[in-house]
């Protein structure tokens, strides 16, 4: 763009001071709860002065951003700068997993739970390097409309739009059980009316002005919750080494989490070891967990390439080149909360091993009595029980929810109350933030490319809005109910939404542009078989985890998930009859039918686990939340191998490739009813 | 470019007039040898930039476990790698990515104006 085309824009040009505005008022309305807690202000009401003022602030900055132009709304006028798409898209991307759930998984796996802060982050080199420009360069307004003009229209358009929906589904009730949590404990109501409350918060954001309001509510959004990250890792970091900068203070407590691992082992118990990679709690090497580290770490990189959500914010930058700076401000913004989880997770496995285990239970504060509250996964966040009646706690009988490890620490820590109602106006912000964007994405997928794009092309521009309006309610009602019927483990979610997106668009967007004589059948084909291949394994392995093993599993682990399925408190009297019969016989059972395809690699047998209380398949021992490793390999071999067979792509198909591979110009679509007004 | 085409983007519309212009108006057009020549540049750049990723994203952890007989600042290596040290490695070479693609694009003069 040049200077003479780019007339000052007083909005774009007194963002800065805007945001710094804002984050001064939030930062002496901390100071001001601070100073009414030492006045004896109850907790509660600082719970509620947290939850409600911040609610209220993104409410009013999604009502004054409200907007009846289409390109507003749907890509907030192109005209977001770099570094400000960076934030929105950091706290777009930062959802209740990363913020609640990551340094509580970090808490309970130490090495192995560093696959998610590798994974989300990583992924972004390869949104910068394959995807995000040449999208933004294409120009148009979601994801499955470069799938459309791309590969030939409606039918591949559709295939998208499948994929895309049933990502960002899973994704978003995995935000809205983020919201119920957090909700349900700082305003003391159940899980269920706590999830209509946060997604009152999210619609207010997101529905009068679409992507521009989302956009500037994310930006604010992200000043709350890295704020509410990072201040009391910092106090932690003060409180255990005097030194402010609990990223590179950790290494000590890391250090004292060790020697007291050892003495945990001295007196005869179990610790998995925090800083030791692929081993279990023995401290034996393990190759399943090296193989799932990886794969996990795989699936989070290309799914974060693939999800739409992210996708679609490149779309906002004023250029090209903006949108690649973009990438990079989003990664320095996401990392400024990754690299400090693992900080956040060793201080507070330092505070517990330090000052809980080994307390007298009568000793014990407040805290424990205010996370005893029952969680969604039909167990107390935090329980000890006395099972040795010595009065006295030991690990083993500490039992703390991994989500909730974050909500709780500064309790555990002794903090005052008002960082405990920081990290929760923060958690929320990070978990509406996502949900916000993920709910336009998917009311964007049905409004414009179902609606729009194939029922009524010729809709007037009211109409659209109104229509793309009514499905954001309606989607959001929708995973509400889902959320609070079902209620879910975050982070395994999450994952499943990785796995699908990036088994499912990943390889067609990547082919679409790198390799031009990519077929409108290949793409198609391809998106279809990782789809089919990723979402079916999922289902199979998660909730029918024996019979995919009776069908991939030798003789042994058939008869091993027989126990586990006996054994299991949750099994159906049926299922249990079906595994006593098969236990009864145990001489008859054969190896499965594709024994041959689940033995496939040495050492690594297709075999079932408990997780998640249910008996679940591990195709070559991989947990099913890696399940895209699957896909992924398998779609780019369908894209490339069906492109070898079918025709060329025409001339103008290819000229339409080679305009998105460059900046200048502008785009030449090979069909033009794939154009969007 | 092709917002200059149609005025400002004031009324935000990333517009189909110019991708329903005739092609001559979709810009001047630029030489298909020297388009080729910045793709191959270009790719050369996304090859490294994949290896980057490879190795900060993957090849040094399959090292953790000797790593972490290295302690620095009380962390041990491989687990300071994985928490940490590719992290950084991350970040930094999307910046310097960003920096040198344009860079490619100003040698070939295919940059937006």
């Amino acid at each position: 763009m040049s200077g003479a085309a780019k007339p000052k824009d007083p909005f774009i040009a007194s963002l800065g001071k805007i945001y710094a505005g804002y984050t001064g008022g939030f930062a002496a309305f901390v100071i001001i709860l601070a100073i009414l807690e030492q006045f004896g202000v109850p907790s509660r009401l600082l719970g509620y002065a947290f939850v409600f003022l911040t609610i209220a602030v993104y409410a009013y900055i999604g009502i004054i951003s409200r907007t009846q132009a289409v390109s507003e709304y749907y890509v907030a006028g192109r005209r977001v700068p770099a570094i400000y798409n960076g934030m929105a898209t950091g706290s777009d991307w930062m959802s209740a997993a990363s913020f609640i759930g990551m340094a509580g998984s970090l808490y309970a796996g130490g090495y192995g739970a560093l696959a998610f802060v590798l994974g989300w982050t990583g992924g972004y080199l390869l949104v910068a390097i394959l995807l995000a420009p040449y999208l933004r360069k294409f120009g148009q307004y979601t994801v499955p409309d470069f799938l459309g003009a791309r590969f030939g229209g409606n039918l591949a358009r559709s295939v998208g739009v499948v994929v895309l929906i049933t990502a960002s589904f899973v994704y978003v009730v995995a935000q809205i059980v983020g919201v119920g949590i957090i909700t349900q404990r700082f305003l003391d109501v159940s899980f269920g009316v706590a999830v209509f409350v946060g997604l009152a918060g999210i619609l207010v954001c997101s529905m009068l002005g679409g992507m521009r309001a989302v956009t500037w509510t994310q930006v604010a959004q992200y000043i709350v919750l890295i704020i509410a990250y990072l201040l009391p890792a910092i106090l932690m970091s003060v409180q255990v080494t005097g030194v402010p900068i609990p990223q590179l203070m950790y290494g000590f407590a890391l250090e004292r989490i060790t020697e007291l691992e050892g003495g945990f082992r001295a007196a005869g118990q179990t610790v998995l070891a925090h800083t030791a990679p692929f081993v279990t709690p023995a401290g034996a090497f393990s190759m399943p967990a090296a193989i799932n580290f990886f794969a996990l770490i795989f699936c989070l990189m290309v799914g974060t390439a693939a999800l739409p959500h992210i996708l679609m914010r490149y779309f906002t930058t004023p250029s090209v080149r903006e949108a690649r700076v973009s990438v990079a401000w989003s990664l320095f913004f996401i990392f400024l909360l990754y690299f400090t989880a693992p900080a956040y997770a060793a201080f507070a496995k330092l505070e517990i091993y330090q000052n809980v285990i080994g307390a007298r239970i009568a000793d014990l504060p407040a805290w424990v009595e205010n996370w005893r509250l029952m969680s969604p996964y039909g167990v107390p966040w935090i329980n000890i029980t006395d099972r040795n009646g010595d009065g006295i706690v030991q690990l083993a009988e500490l039992a703390i929810h991994p989500d909730v490890v974050v909500l709780a620490t500064p309790e555990i820590a002794g903090l005052p109350y008002v960082i405990a109602g920081l990290v929760a106006a923060g958690g929320l912000a990070a978990a509406l933030s996502t949900a916000d964007g993920l709910l336009l994405a998917l009311a964007n997928a049905l409004s414009h490319d179902v609606y729009y794009k194939m029922i009524d092309p010729k809709a007037p521009t009211k109409r659209r809005l109104i229509i793309a309006r009514t499905l954001l309610i309606a989607v959001a009602i929708i995973a509400a109910y889902t959320a609070g019927s079902i209620g879910a483990d975050i982070l395994f979610l999450v994952a499943w939404a990785f796995s699908i997106a990036a088994a499912g668009l990943f390889a067609a967007l990547v082919m679409g542009v790198w390799y031009k004589r990519t077929t409108n059948v290949a793409a198609v084909s391809g998106m279809v078989v990782g789809y089919v291949v990723t979402f079916g394994y999922l289902l199979w392995s998660e909730f029918a985890g024996f019979s995919f093993v009776q069908l991939f599993g030798a003789k042994d682990q058939i008869l091993a998930a027989a126990r586990q399925v006996q054994a299991l408190a949750g099994s159906t009297d049926a299922a249990k009859a079906a595994a006593a019969a098969l236990l009864a016989n145990a001489d008859a059972v054969r190896d499965g039918a594709l024994a041959w395809l689940g033995g496939l690699i040495p050492g690594m047998p297709t075999d079932t686990v408990v997780l998640r209380g249910r008996v679940t398949a591990r195709l070559w021992g991989i947990n099913n939340i890696s399940g895209g490793i699957f896909g992924v390999p398998l779609a780019f071999l369908t894209i490339y191998v069906v492109s070898q067979v079918t025709k060329a792509p025409s001339q103008a198909m290819q000229d339409f490739v080679e305009s998105i591979r460059i900046p200048r110009g502008g785009v030449r679509l090979a069909d033009r009813r794939e154009a969007v007004e | 470019m092709f917002r200059r085409a149609n005025g400002e983007d004031k009324k935000g519309m990333p517009s189909i007039e110019e991708t329903r212009a005739p092609e001559p108006d979709s810009g001047p057009p630029v030489d298909p040898q020297v388009a080729a020549a910045h793709w191959r540049k270009t790719s050369n750049l996304m090859w490294i930039m994949l290896a980057i990723w490879f190795v900060a994203g993957f090849a040094v952890h399959l090292f953790a476990p000797s790593l972490n007989g290295v302690r620095f600042l009380g962390f041990p290596l491989g687990f300071y790698m994985a928490a940490q040290g590719s992290l950084i490695i991350f970040v930094v070479s999307l910046f310097w990515f960003a920096h040198a693609q344009n860079k490619v694009d100003e040698e070939f003069g295919v940059q937006e104006d």
